[in-house]
């Protein structure tokens, strides 16, 4: 299965921990904002759960082809 | 180790009880004993807070099961499951239908709306002129509006749940009876909602529930009617009492005052600072359980124990917020946990700090003379802590 590109933008991101407790595999806490462990993942709906319950909408997933998977509009 | 009688005592005003503040320094987690029974421990430092609210290893689940008789601030009101009692992927099913109510892009598309209704709230006030309350005259009916219109809650039922919803968010201030009818009240209530959005949906939460249970099966019935009186009683007693904490808050604070009305653009950060230091909470609720044995501040959390965190007292660690007590708007980093922190974040934050914006600034434009016309009491043994009344001339 292609793989997905996950990006924070950390300017919007206000480090309320809701991404690295929904995927803490994915999602990491540092100086107060969230980054992805890495940009480049296998595909995993908690990626998904974590960028639609983001309240700043800071996550971006993409397919492998550049389609946005979430946040959906 | 001495095991302390919690909640400790509140403040006449919106500060933080000392002994929070010595166990903080001294005595990072504590023992105490809840009024509903049981003890837990007390977690008091920024960095211990964030591990409970935020690690997986702490969980929220347990206090459902059957055979678990939690440490309570609360009386048991006994089978209701709520989107606070779950941990992910239970939670995360809940919240995601109406996270997207909630994100900050959707709440600034009602900024327009709130101002209208602050408009028109500030309206009717001046039009009676001075002495107001401000409770009554603004901060309420602005919550409940907003909440009341995003839910789908007719403007003539808003009067009967608020009543309700007092006494439910109650600790010791009402009897466990009038606590636990106050709840039933309220569940009753959006269950009947519930089925009137059945017959006749509208653009409305309520109606996006209906319908992801009716055709989406993403969550039951009950969890249906759970979530709409967590909503409507999150979504208005929090904020309604914000507002006017907050304007408590700039009034016993000229000097801040001063500065936030020479420098408007410092509104953002001065709302943020207040959510900081303003201790909203009589307690906290809502004890997170231990799925394994964890090590905070040196002592080791068991598996199985129960862990109550207060965000609004780790809000005030020297550690991360230098000189903690000072009411400062130009903090370069302001991380406080005043809308929690992890997977139960509230869902209304961007919501809470539109209408905290809106309804703070447009009073301060409107009333360059805004002063206390009397003592302030603040209620007690309640959830929520925010003023009996707030009465102020101009």
């Amino acid at each position: 299965m292609s793989r997905w590109t996950v990006g924070v933008d950390r300017a919007a991101c206000l480090g309320t921990g809701m991404c690295t407790s929904i995927a803490p595999a994915h999602f990491r806490l540092d100086g107060g904002t969230s980054s992805p462990v890495s940009t480049d993942v296998e595909p995993d709906d908690a990626v998904i759960d974590a960028a639609e319950s983001c309240p700043m909408e800071a996550i971006l997933v993409r397919s492998a082809d550049g389609e946005v998977l979430a946040p959906q509009p | 180790m001495q095991v302390r009688a919690y909640p400790f005592a509140e403040p006449d005003d919106l500060g933080v009880n000392g002994t929070y503040l010595e166990l903080q320094r001294d005595e990072p987690v504590a023992r105490v004993r809840l009024p509903y029974g049981r003890e837990a421990w007390l977690v008091t430092r920024y960095a211990d807070a964030k591990v409970v609210l935020a690690d997986p290893r702490f969980s929220r689940a347990p206090v459902m099961d059957a055979d678990y008789d939690p440490p309570r601030t609360m009386p048991e009101v006994p089978g209701i499951t709520t989107i606070l009692s779950m941990d992910p992927p239970e939670h995360t099913r809940l919240r995601r239908i109406l996270a997207k109510a909630f994100t900050a892009r959707r709440t600034g598309q009602l900024r327009e709306r709130a101002q209208e209704i602050v408009d028109g709230l500030l309206d009717a006030m001046e039009e009676q002129g001075p002495p107001a309350d401000l409770v009554d005259a603004l901060a309420m009916p602005v919550a409940i509006t907003l909440i009341s219109e995003m839910l789908g809650v007719p403007a003539l039922d808003r009067v009967k749940f608020r009543e309700w919803s007092d006494a439910a968010v109650a600790i010791t201030a009402f009897t466990v009876p009038e606590i636990e009818a106050g709840a039933a009240a309220l569940r009753a209530y959006i269950r009947e909602l519930v089925e009137d959005k059945r017959q006749n949906p509208a653009d409305d939460m309520l109606t996006v529930l209906v319908h992801a249970h009716d055709n989406e099966d993403r969550l039951t019935e009950e969890e249906l009617v759970s979530f709409g009186v967590t909503l409507l009683i999150a979504g208005h007693e929090t904020t309604g009492s914000e507002i006017s904490n907050f304007v408590y808050q700039l009034l016993t604070h000229p000097d801040r005052l001063a500065e936030l009305r020479a420098d408007p653009s410092l509104l953002p950060a001065a709302i943020e600072e207040l959510l900081r230091i303003t201790k909203l909470s009589g307690a906290p609720g809502f004890p997170r359980i231990a799925t394994a044995d964890v090590e905070l501040s040196g002592v080791t959390i068991r598996a199985g124990e129960a862990v109550f965190v207060d965000g609004l007292v780790a809000n005030r660690d020297p550690a991360v917020f230098p000189n903690p007590h000072e009411l400062d708007f130009h903090r370069p980093h302001n991380p406080h946990f005043a809308f929690g922190h992890g997977v139960h974040h509230c869902i209304g934050a961007p919501l809470a700090r539109m209408e905290l914006q809106v309804s703070i600034s447009t009073l301060l434009n409107r009333f360059p003379n805004l002063e206390l016309a009397d003592d302030v009491v603040f209620k007690k043994g309640r959830l929520v802590r925010g003023p009996e009344r707030l009465l102020v001339r101009w």
